[in-house]
């Protein structure tokens, strides 16, 4: 089973683990394996509808006519749903914690940015009929330039996907078009570097392919309210967001979930429940909305693509002096949860290293494919990834072990993080001893005495006088002959009227976290 | 149109009117209400849908309802004895061998098809068996471990 | 388009006639292709076909040529020792419960990169016993395949074939993404009869690597005639590509196919089993 090793750290916590080590078991197992475990669509009632959604053919393009007439008459067909309506159209999924700009239709209107985007929703008796139905639907495309890789789509002239944002860029605190991290001098930190290595790392998009789809049930309850069973990762999320969408009362609704055949995200975008709600406003039968498994792949969001840039300056004696970082992630056609996958990309640089010149620059880009969202650690994962291969490479350069390189570099108590707030609680050295022993891998005394403790780290080897691994700075001072202004808090944003979901500000978003 | 279809479902005697065309996991789940399998691609590749036709496995979602005319369907509704868990099911609650839980009704049909022919199976074998299953969370050794044990328990117990 | 209906047939010849006679009807055999279809809404069928004759899960090996009815399961196959050569072949399609279904007649019909079995079918030269619509009543599968799109009218019976030179002289390996099952990479099956030493009358088939199971026929000519040795095998390896299109899809692209055929092939040949 676990192993636990009580001995590290043990002064800074009570000796009192009275469920770590052991297994515990799922409250909802017993349910798990004798079927009695609910999932959204577990729920039948009677006079279901179904609906089916049509989805563009083009990864970009006007939408010059849909004709609709042969299709409402398709037998069985109760209601065919437009983009006009949907109560309020637009919408971002961080708009209720009032981050970012409305940005994706419910149901594009004039234009298609990504191939799969919804169109047309159709309500029918049976999933065949619907099916017919949606196959006598005329669509008139008006093919338009596209975009696919995420340095193209920035680049001057390229094709704008998504006219909110016509530069192809997520914009922050309505000013910056990426987010930035400095720290150092990075010029100064490479001068200062005895090799300098440069790679392109790549991710591919990630589709979450949970067993479960996404899909909703939703049908009139008996007081002017509507239930909606779901297999949202996040209740009250979607709740509010179909309550703007929709542009009524959120005590209009009560969503049932709870139990989801899997999420790791790709349950997070509401992708399904404004559509079978308003089916069911429009109707007024229970109306159920499932994605089939390649609507699932070409639709549900992936985990979006990255691209990143690092730029390492090393010492010979195996201290990284300058890290410099540009990463790009590829949110799609809209943006969903990708503009927070950035902040927290930025956030999490260099990675758990003690780096004294820091340069970081991270993208979120616009493109004609999938809209990406949140997925295991979205924003973090891909760049770790690169990190690490980077540190393999570091190591292989300067001839030193991949795992004590890491812990020379690793970042102790008491040291100043590049976003100038002193390291806590760090044990990365510790977590490399210990994988070390496990695997069997020898390291030298000198590094497994090492410790992430304040006051720990050996003194850097003597140098000129030039170099100085850069102590904590003030915050505030401006950097000379420097165009570029150090991020400060966010301003307040301008007055709102409060929002009728009753949402309050999540305040890391902004990274001015306050105490 | 709809034509009649009576078969067996879980033991008992069902007898139902089925569009010609309808597939035996929508038929299960909205005609008789066993909710115990589960659609997850429609396509064959994911086996959420496995129940057992006449003690095989088969894929509910790609089977005609209106071919299991007089045969057996077993679901994972047959399992229990009463209040008594199946030596699989026990199994899969002491190995920790679900998550989400979306897979395992799926896994638990695969895994007794496996058992009711061959009780004592190698680790090769119970890979085999729950080969056409897809388990997104657990990895799946939890899974073979549980089976393993099941069998074991189910020896030791005969 | 009218609601899809089941014709259910007590006879072969009652479902042939209904194919023949409904443009818009397709066979279901073991519901493993036909079904998806259904399940993701193509209307381009309205009607389903299907019988329950027992003729069609017949398996005769006595006599020098097998003949396996169409609807003879994967299953069916496995648990028939005389068909031992075609295990492997069994085993790498689907999981046990496509494999308790799906039919080897079906798999005739098989888009790539699905029919592996199919693939095996004509590295043995198999011959196609047909009834109904515009077909023949018996095609070799080679002329059946490159014609396959013509034939949804005409209802598959059976498959008949020569039982296979040695135990060694039949040959298959399947490269898949999912072990040990899934669509395929790249599939290879070869008959290797030999006379004297030499291979004589060789059939080499590829999977996946076209719309249909093809033949290797500039492999096959490499190898006639000469000892199955380390140069005849190169020799066919380098042709293997000839007459192959493969094509991109989400398990490979085209271009890796191209690039793992001939050593596909090669290992095969050697008798590698990794």
């Amino acid at each position: 089973m676990l192993e636990v090793r009580k001995e590290y750290f043990a002064d800074e916590r009570d000796d009192n683990l009275k469920e770590i080590g052991k297994g515990t078991q799922r409250q909802d197992m017993l349910g798990h394996v004798t079927g009695a475990s609910t999932y959204f669509n577990d729920h039948k009632l009677q006079g279901m509808l179904h609906l089916k959604v049509l989805r563009s053919e083009q990864p970009h393009a006007r939408l010059r006519r849909i004709d609709l007439t042969e299709a409402e008459r398709s037998p069985g067909v109760r209601r065919i749903i437009r983009g006009q309506d949907v109560p309020r159209n637009l919408n971002t999924l961080l708009s209720l914690i009032n981050f970012g700009i409305d940005d994706e239709p419910t149901l594009a209107v004039d234009k298609v940015r990504y191939l799969g985007e919804p169109i047309v929703a159709v309500v029918a008796d049976t999933p065949r009929e619907a099916y017919e139905a949606m196959a006598k639907i005329r669509v008139d495309y008006e093919p338009l330039p596209t975009v696919f890789d995420v340095e193209e789509a920035l680049k001057p002239g390229a094709p704008v996907v998504n006219e909110t944002y016509p530069k192809n860029t997520f914009t922050y605190h309505e000013r910056y078009d990426h987010q930035n991290l400095r720290f150092g001098d990075i010029e100064r930190g490479f001068a200062e570097a005895d090799h300098i290595i440069e790679h392109r790392y790549q991710m591919s998009p990630i589709e979450h392919a949970t067993t479960e789809t996404n899909g909703s049930i939703a049908a009139p309850d008996t007081n002017g309210r509507y239930i909606v069973y779901t297999s949202t990762q996040a209740l009250f999320f979607s709740l509010d967001t179909c309550a703007k969408i929709l542009d009524v009362p959120s005590n209009t609704f009560h969503f049932v979930g709870g139990t989801v055949g899997g999420g790791f995200g790709g349950k997070v975008d509401t992708l399904t429940e404004p559509l079978s709600i308003l089916a069911a406003m429009l109707t007024g039968r229970p109306v159920r909305y499932v994605l089939g498994r390649e609507e699932e792949m070409q639709f549900a969001s992936p985990r979006g693509a990255e691209r990143i840039y690092l730029k390492d300056g090393v010492r010979r004696d195996g201290r990284i002096v300058a890290r410099k970082v540009r990463a790009y992630t590829d949110s799609g056609a809209y943006t969903r949860l990708s503009s927070y996958g950035v902040v927290k990309c930025v956030a999490h640089l260099p990675g758990p290293y003690t780096i004294p010149n820091v340069h970081g620059e991270v993208f979120c880009v616009f493109t004609n494919r999938t809209p990406a969202t949140a997925m295991r650690g979205f924003g973090v994962t891909a760049m770790d990834f690169a990190i690490e291969c980077q540190m393999d490479r570091l190591a292989e350069v300067v001839g030193m072990d991949p795992m004590e390189f890491r812990i020379l570099n690793a970042y102790r108590d008491g040291d100043m993080k590049a976003h100038r707030r002193e390291a806590k609680g760090t044990a990365l050295i510790e977590c490399v001893q210990v994988a070390a022993e496990k695997a069997k891998w020898p390291i030298r005394e000198e590094f497994r005495r090492m410790s992430s403790r304040q006051g720990a780290r050996a003194p850097a080897a003597p140098r000129e006088e030039r170099i100085v691994i850069a102590p904590a700075r003030a915050p505030a001072s401006p950097e000379p002959a420097r165009a570029y202004e150090p991020p400060r808090p966010a301003p307040a944003p301008p007055p709102q009227p409060a929002p009728a979901h009753g949402a309050t500000r999540f305040s890391s978003v902004f990274g001015a976290r306050r105490r | 149109m709809m034509i009649p279809l009576q078969f067996r479902h879980n033991g008992r005697d069902v007898a139902l009117f089925v569009d010609g065309a309808t597939n035996l996991l929508t038929a299960l789940r909205e005609q008789l209400g066993d909710t115990t399998p589960k659609f997850g691609c429609g396509q064959g590749g994911c086996g959420a849908c496995t129940v057992l036709i006449d003690g095989a496995s088969h894929l509910s979602c790609l089977t005609l309802a209106a071919s299991v005319e007089g045969r057996s369907v077993e679901t994972l509704e047959s399992l229990k004895d009463g209040p008594r868990l199946h030596p699989l099911q026990k199994a899969f609650m002491d190995h920790f061998a679900a998550q989400c839980g979306y897979c395992t009704p799926g896994m638990l049909m695969a895994a007794k098809a496996l058992l009711d022919r061959n009780p004592n199976p190698t680790r090769t074998q119970v890979v085999e068996a729950i080969s056409g299953n897809i388990c997104r969370c657990t990895g799946y050794e939890a899974i073979i471990e549980a089976v393993l044990d099941a069998a074991q328990q189910h020896r030791a117990s005969a | 388009m009218a609601p899809l209906t089941l014709r259910n047939c007590a006879t072969v010849a009652e479902a042939a006639a209904a194919l023949t006679n409904e443009r818009d009807a397709r066979y279901f055999g073991g519901g493993t292709l036909v079904m998806r279809d259904v399940n993701e809404g193509d209307l381009s069928f309205s009607a389903l076909v299907r019988t329950t004759d027992r003729s069609l899960a017949r398996i005769e090996t006595t006599g020098q040529r097998f003949v396996l009815g169409a609807g003879v399961t994967y299953a069916a196959v496995l648990a028939e020792r005389e068909l031992a050569f075609l295990h492997p072949v069994a085993r790498s399609i689907g999981g046990p419960a496509v494999r308790n279904m799906g039919t080897i007649g079906g798999n005739l019909f098989a888009p790539a990169p699905f029919g592996d079995f199919a693939a095996a079918l004509l590295a043995l030269d198999a011959t196609v016993l047909l009834q109904g619509g515009y077909a023949n009543r018996e095609t070799p599968i080679e002329d059946f395949l490159a014609a396959r799109e013509r034939s949804f009218g005409a209802l598959v019976l059976a498959v008949s074939f020569a039982r296979p030179a040695g135990p060694e002289a039949f040959r298959y390996r399947k490269m898949a993404r999912v072990k040990p099952k899934g669509g395929s990479v790249v599939t290879v099956a070869a008959h290797l009869p030999t006379s004297g030493g030499r291979v004589m009358g060789a059939r080499i088939a590829f999977g996946s690597m076209g719309a249909t199971a093809l033949r290797a026929k500039s492999a096959e000519r490499a190898l006639e005639g000469r000892p199955l040795d380390a140069a005849a095998i190169s020799a066919a390896a380098n042709a293997a590509l000839e007459g192959l299109s493969p094509v991109d899809d989400a398990l490979a692209s085209a271009w890796y196919r191209r690039e793992v055929a001939g050593v596909q092939l090669r290992r095969l040949l050697s008798g590698d089993a990794s």
